[in-house]
Parts: C-alpha cells; structure tokens; sequence
C-alpha cells in the first residue's frame, strides 16, 4: 500500500496527491437497518474514485457521509487533516464539496443559466435590498460570477441551451446542467451519484470525457457511484467495492477485478 | 489571353488590405466573436497586431515562403488570422473541412505537403497524430483550445497563444523579415489554395493568387455597394472558397465586420443578436428555416394562424412587386404595411434577417415557393452561380430582376460562352491560375485562352437574359427514346417539397427514369407526429405505407409539372424506392457540400437499382455505415418499390399537330 502522505504519478501521467478526506469505521444506521458497517476508505487528491456495489448495498448513503447530508452514529471524517464535526450540508459546501444527484434536482422553471448560478452563491455575499434594487455590490458580483459561470457552460458545451428552461430538456443534457452547477461552485471534491444512470451510450461517452476533462483541467477530486461497470472500469483511479453495507474490496480497478470477494459479491452473481 | 489587370495604389495582397485598413478603419470592428456569452470585439488596428504577432511567431518557429500551412477549425478570428498571417510570411494557407475524416485529411495534406497546421482543438490534434505518418513533410502544429492537451507531447506541438507571445518576443529580429516577406507579395503571388470538393475523383488543389480574389471581392462588392458599415456571419465552412471571398475577400476589401458564432449549435440565435445586412446561405438553410417557421405555426393558437395566413397570402401576392419596385396599388401597399407590422417584421426578426439588404443563396437550385417565401417579406434573397475556380462569381443577379430560376447575368469583368453541348464556359480576372501538382487537369479545364469549362449545362433565358443552368454536362445525357436526360433538374424539383431531403433520380440510356428517396426526417417526423403515427427509428419511418403515398404524389406532381417542359419531359419518375437511410458524407455517398455522388451511390445500392427496373415490388438489402468516429455497423431493410402515374408529354403532341 501506498503512504497515504506521498503523492504518486499514475500511468497515464497525472499526478495524484496526498490523502485529503479519510473515512474511518463508518457506521450508519436507520433505526435497526444497518446501512453503511464498520466502513474505512480515503480519498486522494485529484483522483477518481469510484463506489460500486449491488443495488441496496449502501453507496449513496455512503456519498451522503461524505456530503454531510447523514451523520453517522459511529466513526469519523476526516477532510484535509482535520477531523469533520457534524456539519450542515451548506456549510459542507463552504468546504469546497459539491455533488450531483442521482435523481436530477435543479430548478425545473428556471432556466439553465440561472440554475448554474446558483452553483455560485457561496461566492455572492451582497445582501437581500442590495440584490433586489441591484446596484453596487450585487451588479458588480454578478458580473463577475457569471463570467466564472459562462467558462462552466463553455467547458460543457452548453452554449446552445444557456437560455432554455430545464424543464424542456432531455435527460441527459440536464444531468450535464446538473454537473455544470456543480462545477459552477469550484469545488475541491465533486461528488457524482450515477452520473450516466439511464442515459445511452453517446451520452455516456460525452459525459466520461467531461469527468476525465474536469479531472484534467481543473484538478478537481472526483468521487462518484456508477452502476456501468465498463466506465467504473475506465475512469477511476481506485475503486470501493460495497455489499450489504460492507466494504469487501477496495483497491485500482484490476485489483478489485482479481478480488474473489467481489467476483462473488458483485461481478459474478447478482443478488437484485 | 488579356493583359493582367494590375493592383491599384499598392493593394495587392490580403495582407497589404489589412496594412490599409488599420489605418484607415482603426478603430473599426473587424471581427467580433461570442464567446463566454459575450461578443468580443477587435477593431482593425487590433487585428492587424494579432496578425502581426502571428506571423512573427511562425517565421521564428521557421515557416518559409512557399510552405503550405493547413489551417482546419470551424469559423474562428484566430482562423481567419491565421490565413493573413501565413499569407504575411510568404506561406500559402490552405483551408480544410474540420468535419473531413482522417483519411481524406490525409490526402490533401499530403497532396499539398504541408509543413504546418493551425488546428482547434483536441478532436483535429489527434486526427492530424493519427495521419502524421503518412505525411512526409508535415512537421509543426499549433492548436487554439488546450482543453484535454496539456499532457501531449509539445516537441512539435505549440499553443496557438505561446507561438503570438513567441513573436512578440521576437519582433526586434523579425519584423524586419516579416516586413520584407510582406512587401514581396503583388497581385501574383498566391492568396490561398482551396480544394474542391471533390463530386468526382480526388479532390483538386484550386490555386488562387491575390488577383483573383481582391478582383472578385472588388467587382462584386461594387455590384452590390457593399460598404464599411456591413455586418457579416461567418458560418459556413472555412475550407470553401464562398466563405474565404465573404469573410476574407470582400471583408477586407471594404473593411465590414465578420462575426463569428459561438458554436454551430448557437448559430441562429447568435445571428438574430447579429442581425447581418449581407447575408448568404445555401438553399438548404433556407429550406430548414422555413420549415421550422412552418412547423412552429402549426402548432401556433388559431389567431396566429389565421392571422399568418393571412398576411402571407397577402405578401405571396404583392411582396415581391413591392421589392422588385414595381407598381402595386396603394391599398396593397397599406396592407403590407399593417402585415409588416403583425406578421413579416416579428417574423423576419426571429429568423435574424430584418437587417439583411443583401441575401445570397447558391450552389443548388432553391425552389421556388421557398425563394419566393422570403422575398415576398421584403427580404432581398438574390441568387448567384460561381465556382472555386472562378473565386466564386460568374453570374449574379442584379437588384429588382431576381427569378427563382435563373442564376443571373454574368458577373462584372465575366465573359461567359456557351459551348455546342450546352456546356457552360466563363473567362474573368478570378479565373484560378491552376491545379496544384495536376497539370492534366488544368489544362483539360482551362484553356490557353482562359476560357475555363464550369462542367454545367445551361442556357440564357430569353425573356430575362439570365443564365439558366440545368445540370452538371456530363450528367446530361439521353434517354432510350432520344429524349434529353438532366437528372439533377428533377431531382431538385423532387426535393423542393418539404418531405423530400434528397433525390436520386438514374435513367440514362434507359427506357424510363426511376429515383431513390431520402425523406425529410424533420418535415415527415411532424407530421407523423400530428396523425398519431408512431414510429422508432428513420427507417421505419421511412416505410411507412402512407409514407411512401406522400411521396408518391409528390412524384406524380413532378411528373406533370416535367410533362410541360419542352425539354425534359422524357425525364419523368416512372418508379421510385425511398431508402432507408440517409445519405451521408461520412459514408462517401455524398461530398461534404452535399452534394450526392452519383456513381457512388449507383454502385453502392446497385441491387436497389435493379430492383427498380426488373418489376419486383420489393427487395431486402443490407447496408454498411460509418458512424462518426470512423466506427462500422450494418442496417438491414425490406424496401417497397412504387409505381408512380407518367403523364404524356404535352409537346410532343404540339409538335406532332
């Protein structure tokens, strides 16, 4: 194993950082449900890493710890070196964590501008009177933040539906607005709850390039939960493997591949 | 041959234009693109200092005078930079379609030897990687986007930034070889190399020199008083010699602003906040404008619509008069001013053309109900017919004498003969100097007189004086029965209606004339959509019984339309087949401008023209095609073959009585 301290540089050249958000013993429970045992993982800087498991298996309860959205009765988070009181999940988001969500939730009425601007209002600190009348602060704000937005929406090559409501847009450019926002925040760490689920694979591969590209470009931490094996296969750096709330393997992809465990578990019989 | 018209006060290149215009026109908009949702400006003066700091860092990268430079991206200012600073360094710029796959890429570089290439972004970087092998003297290229770059190797590839800072680092050594390289430049020397596209054959280098293209872009731009104060879009595809004489030409002649869109799928809305006074379009733009205009009426409120109709009934009658200048009364005049009001001001604003004075349409025949749709709302759509090998103009159509089916008188300074077969011939100062590195064909195309054979059939109209052009010449043939064959002819009066996107029509030598059909995905979708006709995928669609009964009717209209020409009535549609897939440049079928390639595809679907003359009703097929990143998959289809009604033809009886 690697020292968790020490950055490395991986095949393909990109150099993955220090430690920057541990996991340590997670347990979750709702009620007498089990949801997330004894659970340990860390996440590097700058990498992709991926949580796959079975249907129940506990990998968006997972990506809620690590969002603060669910505190867990037992265990700790530690992000860049310090150990994470119970937060809410706004003040998460001061942290520089921004996520998606497995079921699109934006503004459905408003359009995709506006909703990527909201990904920016951790950055806007212009009072209530001052945004309504909209002079001052608030017009020199928005000016500036909406150029931080424009360069998201050019990034994802979402120049042509800027000013459409997102309620009429099909289902895969609104989960590309739904990163977009994401985006939009400059978070370190960007938490992705099945990007490509229901999407075909044109979209899929669109939306790979773009994790790989925000990876890339902005050096942002990626953590994300997949069902589609090939693109897990494909774009992380290391993977967690769940099971019934369980972590039974974790390791890079050809190692969580050779893993018995999770042949058993997951590639090999299905339990759903 | 003439003596050679000579450049007036010292302006006889593209760059000495851009030296003229900086100072004139300083503080000008030369070009404005949107990006980050916001147009960005440069006014002469600016350009010509990011032209300079271009060329000043291709020169230190060691571009020599008579390098070919690949310049491939869709409409950028830094493209169109990137031809004036090659131009600049003594090197020659040669545009290439960014949609053109690898191999055809391949091709053409190696054709030419290109030693650089100024691409956009990663998607062309790895496609000129992949070819780079095949290249022998292909050695530098500089990119625009860096996205997804920054972890290739740079020995040989540079940001198109770095290479700008590079030169202006440099200028104390270099400006005065750049100045010296810039003023060796005169009327001869060449402007840019164009391919054409290539309907037949490997596609042909067209050279052309400075005098070609500032005497074009200056005899048209006088034809239609092109001023300063122009706005153009630039949006069709750099690599065709139409946008280097709009947005490079005529541009810099008059020193009018080309703006570029923020991406292609950003095009309409970026031309309503453009708003554009010259204005040009192929009659497919027009023809998908105008259907979507239609459709979003259909499914308007009934007082829209009645209201639409209206007013456009009223403008169908008096609109085109009115722009023609011809007498209409004064109550038809009141009337078009209430529907200018409610239905042609709104409409033409949301199509982004309220400022258009000068619109152009060329390189198909457009129909007539489309051409005439636009100019009934007081839009000046004229019609031009050009080559690359003329830089464009051969005839155009002077203001007020405007027919949908003519294509004009000839162009200043045009000389224009009609050859024994019907053939087309033309000899101006745009004439091209050569093929590049094909002298055989050269000569085979342009005489030692300077006549150039444009390899279209056509005659002058008598009434009108203006040229009409019916086919390609060697597509003109005869039937069995004597009768003349011009297959294109009827294939644009087949796609004139909106279900129809493509037609091929066969039959030389033949008995009867039979066609292959590509609907109108859009157009056919809606209306399936309206009569609850469900339907999964193009191909089922386009076997649908009722489908093909559409389009049978259609058939059957051309044929009775064909049967009053007293030429071509021979050529009527006695059966047709609609494919079950569209045509596509990806799969050779058609070039890149869209035009079908008729042996091709002849070849291709061979078993589908059988079919259409051994009298079987139908016939399973099995096609191959290519996706757009170069994959393969095969469709498989049952196609239903139709019968269409023939009409007797009119004239033979008349000439029989």
């Amino acid at each position: 194993m690697l020292d968790s301290a020490e950055p490395y540089t991986t095949e393909d050249g990109r150099t993955i950082g220090p430690v920057v958000m541990e996991m340590k013993n997670i347990t979750l429970r709702f009620g007498g449900v089990v949801a997330i045992q004894d659970i340990s993982f860390d996440i590097r800087e700058g990498e992709i890493r991926a949580i796959i498991g079975p249907n129940g298996a506990g990998k968006s309860s997972m990506l809620n710890v690590i969002s603060g959205f669910y505190n867990p009765q037992d265990g700790e988070v530690w992000y860049k070196g310090e150990k994470r009181p119970s937060l809410k999940p706004y003040q998460v988001a001061q942290q520089g964590i921004a996520r998606t969500f497995q079921n699109i939730a934006l503004f459905e009425g408003m359009s995709v501008l506006d909703n990527v601007m909201t990904g920016r209002i951790r950055q806007m600190s212009a009072g209530l009177v001052a945004q309504a009348i909209w002079k001052g602060k608030a017009e020199r704000e928005e000016t500036e933040n909406r150029e931080a937005v424009e360069r998201v929406i050019d990034f994802l090559e979402i120049q042509h539906i800027r000013k459409t409501p997102v309620s009429r847009l099909p289902y895969g450019l609104k989960k590309r607005v739904e990163l977009a926002r994401a985006l939009a925040a400059e978070p370190s760490i960007l938490l992705l709850d099945e990007p490509m689920a229901g999407m075909n694979v044109e979209e899929k591969e669109d939306m790979s390039r773009f994790i790989l590209d925000v990876n890339d470009e902005f050096g942002t931490t990626i953590a994300l939960i997949e069902h589609d094996m090939g693109v897990v296969m494909d774009l992380s750096d290391r993977v967690v493997v769940m099971d019934y709330g369980k972590k039974i393997g974790d390791g890079t992809p050809d190692e969580v591949r050779r893993n018995q465990d999770v042949i058993d578990a997951y590639l090999g019989v299905a339990h759903d | 041959m003439a003596k050679p018209i000579e450049a007036m006060d010292g302006l006889g290149s593209v760059p000495a234009l851009l030296q003229r215009n900086a100072l004139q026109f300083a503080n000008r908009p030369a070009y404005r693109e949107k990006e980050y949702g916001i147009w960005q400006s440069w006014t002469w003066a600016e350009t010509e200092k990011e032209i300079e700091a271009l060329a000043l860092g291709l020169i230190n990268l060691g571009v020599k005078e008579g390098d070919f430079i690949s310049v491939i991206g869709r409409n950028r200012p830094y493209f169109y930079w990137s031809i004036v600073a090659a131009q600049s360094v003594g090197a020659i710029p040669v545009p290439l379609y960014q949609d053109a796959a690898a191999d055809e890429l391949a091709y053409v570089m190696d054709h030419c030897g290109a030693r650089f290439a100024i691409v956009e972004d990663q998607e062309q970087v790895d496609k000129v990687i992949e070819i780079q092998d095949q290249l022998t003297e292909f050695e530098h290229m500089i990119y625009i986007d860096p996205r997804g770059l920054r972890k290739y190797d740079h020995a040989k590839l540079h940001q198109y930034d770095h290479i700008q800072d590079d030169g202006r680092a440099t200028h104390g050594e270099n400006i005065s070889e750049l100045r010296a390289r810039r003023e060796k430049l005169n009327y001869d020397s060449i402007c840019v190399m164009l391919y054409t596209s290539g309907t037949t054959g490997k596609p042909k280098g067209v050279v052309l020199s400075n005098r070609n293209i500032i005497e074009a872009s200056k005899s048209s731009s006088e034809f239609d008083n092109l001023r300063l104060t122009e706005e153009v879009l630039a949006y069709l595809p750099m690599a065709w010699v139409g946008d280097f004489i709009f947005s490079i030409g005529q541009a810099y002649w008059c020193g009018f602003c080309v703006n570029c869109p923020e991406s292609a799928e950003t095009m309409q809305t970026d031309l309503r906040e453009i708003g554009p006074t010259y204005y040009f379009a192929p009659p497919r733009v027009f023809e998908t404008q105008l259907t979507s205009v239609m459709i979003r009426m259909e499914d308007a409120g009934r007082m829209k619509k009645r209201l639409f109709d209206h007013y456009m009934a009223h403008a169908r009658k008096v609109g085109g008069d009115i722009l023609d200048g011809k007498p209409v009364s004064a109550m038809d005049r009141l009337k078009y001013g209430l529907g200018n009001l409610f239905v042609y001001g709104p409409l033409k604003n949301t199509l982004g053309l309220s400022r258009v004075r000068v619109g152009y349409t060329a390189g198909e025949a457009i129909g007539p109900e489309i051409f005439s749709f636009y100019r009934s709302l007081g839009i000046n759509l004229k019609q031009l017919y050009g080559q690359t090998e003329a830089s464009v103009f051969i005839t155009l159509q002077p203001d007020g004498e405007v027919r949908a089916d003519t294509v004009g008188v000839p162009a200043p300074g045009v000389e224009i003969r009609i050859a024994e077969g019907g053939e087309v011939f033309y000899r101006s100062p745009g004439t091209f100097e050569y093929y590049y590195k094909n002298e055989e064909s050269t000569k085979s195309t342009k005489d030692p007189d300077g006549w150039v054979a444009t390899g279209d059939a056509g005659y002058f109209d008598e009434e009108t004086g203006q040229l009409r052009i019916i086919d390609r010449a060697k597509d003109v043939g005869k039937m069995a029965g004597g009768e003349l064959y011009a297959p294109k002819y009827v294939e644009n009066k087949l796609k004139f209606f909106p279900n129809i996107l493509e037609a091929v029509v066969f039959g030389n030598g033949r008995e009867e004339c039979t066609a292959f059909i590509n609907i109108d995905l859009t157009a056919v979708g809606n209306w399936a959509e309206r009569n609850n006709i469900g339907y999964a995928s193009y191909q089922e669609l386009a076997g649908h019984p009722q489908v093909l009964e559409t389009i049978r009717e259609h058939v059957e209209t051309v044929n009775r339309s064909l049967a009053g020409d007293p030429m071509l009535g021979g050529c009527q549609v006695h059966r047709f087949l609609v494919l079950h897939k569209e045509l596509d440049a990806d799969d050779g079928e058609m070039t890149r401008t869209r035009k079908v390639r008729r042996n091709v595809i002849s070849e291709k679907f061979a078993e589908l023209l059988t079919a259409l003359y051994d009298g079987s009703d139908e016939i399973f097929t099995k096609t191959e095609v290519t996706y757009e990143d170069g994959r393969k998959g095969s469709i498989s289809a049952t196609l239903k073959i139709v019968d269409a009604a023939a009409v007797p033809v009119e004239t033979q009886r008349v000439a029989a009585e």
